[in-house]
């Protein structure tokens, strides 16, 4: 059972917008019905089935690392917190739909788990700001999820998604909007069902199977630069 | 006509003071959280305002600007303004978000608001029974009444707050108390914190696996739910399920565990900073200012102790104090009534602003540091209501810096409370605190240093 392989994914987002919630429905299937803080960290795992259907059919674990607390931590706490972005493999960015603080500080989390793993290969980052070129650059699959989309006023949501489309597409991701409470949204066969199985794989791929800087065939190609050669980190 | 230019000065200021509220509040406050009911930053802007509108008529009757009976008037506005938000206003609000964030009562949410303020107004009432605060002259909703309480509850959190800085500051500022932080401890916690992590992540991976075997089985591991689930699991338990339930509690172990190494670590983290900090030249200026104010908090609750041991209130203010003894002792003459003035004028000014920035300076931190996404409301109103009273009852002890003549209009105002119970009670409660502090912070530095 632990033979199997694993890849770590990093759950981030302000305090209360609900990624204890939704590692739980990812992995339990369940809705969580007691939330509470998190202090540290805490961790879940899936068991998800690469290429399903396809005769290259294998199983891995996903490690959801769900690390708790807020951007404007003391410097101490962020240091600790930095010991879990080791050899990470995937980045899910969870805002609050509500509330658009939630949403801005996605760049400020993002660069601080970025850097963090970034810096032994010598890419310097210089401001802290957030930069679009680094995040071309990236090699770590990000993916985008919007929660509470149920307090949402049905007059408001064009708006409110439009701005969370400008938001992922500053990541360079896909993004789903759901609400941790209701399983239906990650229902199987539903597209956000869909986005989320595309995401794991490509999290996947990366660990597994893009050292020899082969492109995977029959994956849509977005916004990648030259598919062929791994660009290589530029050193400022 | 002076009456209206005297109005019209002070709501300036007071318009001021209200900007000034609003932008602390978006600026420092309310960093990280976006401001979803404007009815909380209007709030605390207005207490803070009408506070400083307090402040700022003490110092309008040292220095004799405006009209004596339109300050007179201002005082008496003010003061029920004030009191109307302390008392009836924040309360209710506190009571109102409080209630919305819980779901059940989400419904009746403004009946239950109801309900928890007219608790708080019954204990509010009940605070005044101990004490020596009423003359039975006044009636029951006068402003003597309810003075006399929200001084209480001030004056106590303000010799809560003195003491507590009293006993930090030294801890704080003097290095002394630093224990040595090594990069070998924290790199071996951080190990044990990433091996405990790892040993969830194994047990989870038996979990999800067991789920999924039986998923395809086509035994659903469902929870117990109702009153014939309950007595159904009790009977019958599918195999896999029951090891699910074992794995669960160790794993609910193991995550306490890594709770309790993450906050070490944390700790640590904080602690080398410290040290680090201590060792540079602003470090080493705060650390020499850190004697000096033991020194000071030393004398304090000696001053304090004899205070109530002699049974002594100061009757004289230090301004007039210092006089006297220049012009007896050291035998320099002066003009009295021109330096009182404008010495006790820059006493209360230098007490004033020190009190206002050190109180918003401690309510930044502390709220920073218990605040959440949720209860941010709630907390930025428990900050208002501290604040409002912290300022209150600083009126009242003030009165005892200032030379006699300037006095009276506070005085005149309150009506007759018994000043000198204040001062008493604020010394009995600072040096309880301090007492109970030594107590209760000893034990908790010798664990740590156990680490």
């Amino acid at each position: 059972m632990a033979s199997l392989d694993r890849v770590k994914v990093l759950v981030l987002g302000d305090s209360g917008v609900g990624k204890s919630s939704l590692v739980h429905l990812l992995c339990q299937n369940q809705v969580l019905g007691n939330p509470s803080w998190t202090v540290g960290c805490s961790v879940d795992v899936r068991v998800h089935d690469y290429k399903e259907g396809t005769p290259e059919e294998k199983t891995y674990y996903i490690e959801f690392w769900d690390v708790g607390g807020s951007v404007g931590s003391a410097s101490s706490v962020k240091s600790t917190r930095a010991v879990f972005y080791n050899s990470v493999n995937g980045i899910i960015l969870v805002h609050d739909l509500t509330n658009k603080k939630s949403s801005q500080n996605l760049y400020r989390w993002s660069l601080e788990a970025l850097n963090r793993d970034l810096v032994p290969t010598g890419v310097l980052v210089t401001n802290g700001d957030y930069d679009r070129e680094q995040f071309a650059d990236n090699q770590i699959p990000l993916l985008v999820i919007g929660t509470k989309l149920d307090q949402i006023h049905e007059t408001k949501r064009h708006e409110v998604l439009t701005r969370t489309a400008f938001l992922a597409e500053d990541f360079n991701a896909e993004e789903i909007n759901l609400d941790c409470t209701n399983p239906r949204y990650l229902a199987a066969g539903s597209s956000n069902a869909v986005k989320l199985s595309r995401f794991f794989d490509k999290v996947i791929e990366k660990r597994y199977f893009l050292r020899d800087g082969n492109q995977i065939p029959g994956f849509p190609d977005r916004k990648r630069f030259a598919g062929g050669t791994l660009k290589s980190l530029h050193y400022d | 006509m002076s009456f209206l230019i005297d109005s019209s000065i002070m709501i300036t200021s007071q318009i001021l003071f209200f900007g000034f509220g609003w932008l602390f509040f978006m600026r420092q406050l309310f960093k990280d959280y976006e401001v979803r009911q404007y009815v909380v930053q209007v709030i605390f802007s207005v207490t803070f305002a009408f506070s400083c509108t307090m402040f700022e008529l003490i110092i309008f009757e040292i220095l004799g600007v405006l009209n004596s009976s339109s300050r007179y008037f201002h005082w008496k506005m003010n003061l029920c303004v004030i009191l109307l938000i302390l008392v009836f206003m924040v309360p209710f609000y506190i009571g109102y978000f409080i209630v919305s964030n819980i779901r059940l009562l989400h419904k009746q949410r403004l009946l239950f608001s109801c309900l928890l303020w007219l608790t708080f107004m019954y204990f509010f009432w009940k605070l005044g029974d101990p004490f020596p605060i009423l003359s039975p002259k006044h009636g029951i909703l006068s402003i003597e009444q309810l003075i006399s309480r929200v001084g209480v509850i001030g004056v106590t959190l303000m010799a809560l707050l003195s003491g507590f800085g009293a006993v930090n500051c030294p801890y704080t500022y003097l290095s002394y108390f630093l224990r040595n932080v090594t990069d070998t401890d924290i790199v071996a916690l951080e190990r044990r914190l990433l091996q405990t992590m790892d040993m969830i992540i194994s047990k989870k991976k038996r979990m999800a696996m067991t789920r999924r075997t039986m998923f395809q089985k086509g035994e659903v591991h469902n929870k117990p739910s109702g009153f014939w689930g309950m007595i159904k699991s009790v009977t019958t338990s599918a195999p896999g399920s029951e090891n699910l339930t074992l794995i669960q509690q160790e794993v609910d172990a193991l995550e306490e565990l890594s709770r309790q190494l993450f906050l070490e670590t944390a700790d640590l983290y904080a602690t080398k900073e410290r040290i680090e900090y201590s060792k540079t030249f602003k470090g080493k200026y705060f650390n020499f200012l850190g004697y000096f104010f033991s020194i000071y908090c030393v004398w304090k609750i000696f001053m304090a102790t004899i205070n109530i041991v002699f049974d002594r209130v100061g009757k004289t203010d230090p301004v007039t104090r210092g006089i006297e003894i220049t012009v007896n002792y050291l035998g320099i003459q002066f003009d009295v009534k021109f330096w009182s003035q404008h010495i006790s004028f820059i006493l209360v000014g230098i007490i004033i602003v020190t009190s206002i920035r050190g109180l918003l300076i401690t309510l930044t931190k502390f709220f920073y540091a218990i605040s959440s996404s949720k209860s941010s409301n709630v907390i930025v109103l428990l900050l208002a209501q501290i604040m409002g009273m912290y300022f209150v009852s600083s009126v009242l002890l003030i009165r005892m810096s200032m030379p006699l003549e300037y006095r009276t209009i506070v005085t005149e105002v309150l009506g007759e409370l018994q000043f000198n119970f204040y001062h008493r009670w604020f010394d009995v409660i600072f040096l309880n605190w301090k007492k109970h502090e030594r107590l209760y912070c000893g034990p908790v530095q010798k664990k740590t240093k156990d680490l």
